[in-house]
């Protein structure tokens, strides 16, 4: 008797470890492929740079001196440091592209910051719950609005705006470009910012209010501080997002390369440039090569930008986490 | 996995995907070639994708013909017309007389000359812009840089903005090779998508210039162009179909008077009005139309470019 139903357990035991085992494993299968997949990526757009540093051929034409030293004879930056890879003599020099790119991450992130702090913070701290039950699926809802969309909106009716009301002499130029750019970050940092400034303890605001601070004090000097990690994380996600972004730049940047510093002039991002040229590159040339370079470049530095954002969302986790204990 | 991952994720796979397309593409060409005697067509690039488009549809029509079209050039075409690798050769220019012969004796019979269709270029300003007439000299300093401001060439004291396309646009290859000489753009020139955008986009700069298909020029003013040595002459279906305007030309479809029937046949088929309507939406002249009478091209062609263009863009996403 006592044997066989031990002998019971331990096929039901046995059968419970090997749905244990199949489980996990197939679990683990799963998430090693996505895994898999991001790194053959990774691989596949590093492999076609690759004769950037190997090919005599393509060093002809691109290198990474070339990429970042090379200037052509001329007076204003502009005229030295030239991305024209079509030409007859190509000149693929990527300060103009990687100054464009700057730019239009620079003023987006300039608009997008405060406002979706802003908005954040009137969210969490000062609006009636019923109406911040309506703000934050709205503002949500901007994240799903097509890039495209924002694109098409900023070349047609933000530029000629902009334009009558400040004068600039070209229609499409960083400003323009960056404030598209920013009205698809405010979504990332609202978010973000908002689950922060939510899981500050309640224990917090009662302290301050029992000091005598008012509920802009308590907000400004006591809510935002605590959750400054995830404002931070925030910003390094909407930034991530800003140097990949594609199509609001490639339409509502002029796309001129140009290697400048005011935010008055026409840009030409790195996205947007991958994203127009790649189109009709002969396979395996110079031009070919240069675009996926720059495609590594903001595989480095998106996952460079995540990282440090995922690792600030933790560090943040650890805090709020103490603070409760 | 977050949001700038995902979405650089979806473009590396897009790009992923229109590599193996084109792979795909250039195999399925490949592999047909033995099955039914194909007709080979090869030269312009200009004229690829026009061509590709006639061919798709006459393949449509007709079961069982396969017509194969290659790029490399009008040279390129004209060469495989005459040492035979070739049966039909497209050519955005002419050919040569020294060309002809050559083509005449390797092949044993005159070379036909068949134009399929006609292709101009405009130079388009903002409406209230003062200035009618340009030489081509003048274009080429204005896209190159050399001059900058509106009154050197007798326009108002204002900035020049320049607006252009892409250099994987076919239009500006043809602006580089007949207005730059083959020399760069400056910089400052902003690149758009579509001949459909920059008329947009002058049409709502009062300092802007651009260039495209004259077919869409609704928004933006069509400047009169000044070859040397001629009259400056406005763009118009009269002047691109006598040949007056210096920035049209002719699409050729050139072969060997004793070609095969599935060379005449294909080369007929071109001037059907079913193929000169696919001239039409491909963005050139079509050549009986412009014989014909005035009739512009309509609205909803500039949109449909727009549609495309957008959509084609946003896979690149």
């Amino acid at each position: 008797m006592t044997t066989r139903s031990l002998g019971t357990t331990g096929r039901r035991e046995r059968r419970r470890l090997f749905q244990n085992a199949l489980m996990t494993g197939a679990f683990s299968v799963a998430g090693w492929v996505a895994i898999v997949f991001i790194f053959l990526i990774f691989l596949f757009t590093f492999k076609e740079t690759l004769p950037i540093f190997s090919d005599p051929h393509v060093r002809e034409e691109a290198s990474l001196s070339k990429f970042f030293v090379e200037k052509q004879p001329g007076e204003t930056l502009t005229e030295q440091y030239v991305w024209q890879p079509t030409s007859e003599k190509p000149k693929v020099s990527l300060w103009p592209i990687i100054l464009g790119t700057l730019k239009a991450t620079f003023v987006g992130m300039l608009f997008a910051c405060p406002v979706g702090v802003a908005a954040a913070l009137f969210s969490s701290e000062f609006a009636p719950r019923r109406l911040r039950e309506v703000i934050k699926p709205a503002i949500e809802l901007l994240a799903g609005i097509p890039s495209v969309v924002m694109g098409f909106f900023a070349l047609i009716v933000l530029a000629t705006w902009l334009q009558n009301a400040f004068g600039f002499t070209y229609r499409l130029n960083a400003i323009n470009a960056g404030l598209a750019l920013g009205f698809a970050l405010v979504p990332i940092v609202y978010t973000i910012s908002e689950d922060g400034l939510s899981a500050v303890p309640k224990a917090y605001r009662e302290a301050s209010y029992a000091l005598g601070a008012t509920k802009f004090q308590t907000a400004w000097t006591v809510v935002l501080p605590a959750a400054a990690p995830a404002v931070f994380a925030s910003f390094v996600l909407a930034f991530g997002r800003a140097i990949g972004e594609t199509m609001i730049l490639l339409m509502a940047g002029g796309n001129a390369a140009l290697t400048t510093f005011s935010l008055f002039d026409p840009l030409r991002t790195l996205s947007a440039t991958i994203a127009a040229e790649m189109g009709e590159v002969v396979v395996g040339s110079a031009h070919y090569s240069a675009l996926f370079f720059m495609g590594t470049l903001l595989f480095v530095i998106t996952f460079v930008s995540n990282t440090l954002g995922q690792w600030i969302i933790a560090q943040m986790q650890r805090r709020m986490q103490g603070a409760k204990a | 996995m977050t949001h700038v991952a995902r979405s650089l994720f979806t473009f590396v796979v897009a790009v992923a995907l229109v590599a193996c397309g084109g792979g795909e593409k250039a195999g399925q060409q490949g592999s047909s070639t033995r099955s039914n005697k194909p007709l080979t067509v090869k030269g312009s690039d200009t004229m690829v994708i026009l061509t590709q488009r006639l061919a798709e549809d006459y393949m449509k029509a007709n079961a069982g013909t396969v017509v194969q079209v290659n790029g490399g050039g009008s040279g390129t075409g004209i060469a495989a017309l005459i040492n035979g690798t070739a049966d039909l050769a497209m050519a955005s220019r002419p050919m040569k007389d020294s060309e002809k012969q050559q083509a005449a004796k390797s092949r044993g019979a005159e070379v036909v000359e068949h134009a399929i269709a006609l292709d101009a270029l405009a130079v388009f300003v903002n409406a209230v812009n003062p200035v009618q007439q340009l030489t081509i000299a003048q274009v080429k300093d204005i896209f190159q840089g050399k001059t900058k401001n509106w009154s050197e060439v007798g326009g108002p004291n204002a900035p020049i903005v320049l607006y252009g396309r892409e250099s994987s646009s076919g239009t500006y290859d043809y602006f580089r090779e007949h207005v730059m000489d083959k020399g760069d753009f400056a910089p400052a020139v902003q690149t758009l998508q579509g001949t459909a955008a920059i008329i947009n986009a002058v049409g709502s700069d009062k300092n802007g210039i651009g260039y495209g298909g004259i077919a869409y020029a609704k928004e933006a003013r069509a400047l009169a162009v000044q070859a040397e040595g001629a009259q400056p002459v406005a763009p118009s279906e009269q002047t691109v179909a006598d040949g007056t305007y210096p920035l049209s030309r002719k699409l050729f479809f050139y072969f060997p008077q004793n070609a095969a029937e599935r060379v005449t046949k294909f080369a007929e088929w071109s001037l059907t009005p079913e193929a000169q309507a696919l001239v039409t939406s491909v963005g050139y002249f079509p050549l009986a139309t412009v014989a014909a009478s005035d009739a512009p091209a309509t609205d909803t062609t500039a949109t449909e470019t727009v549609a495309t263009d957008t959509a084609a863009s946003t896979t690149a996403q």
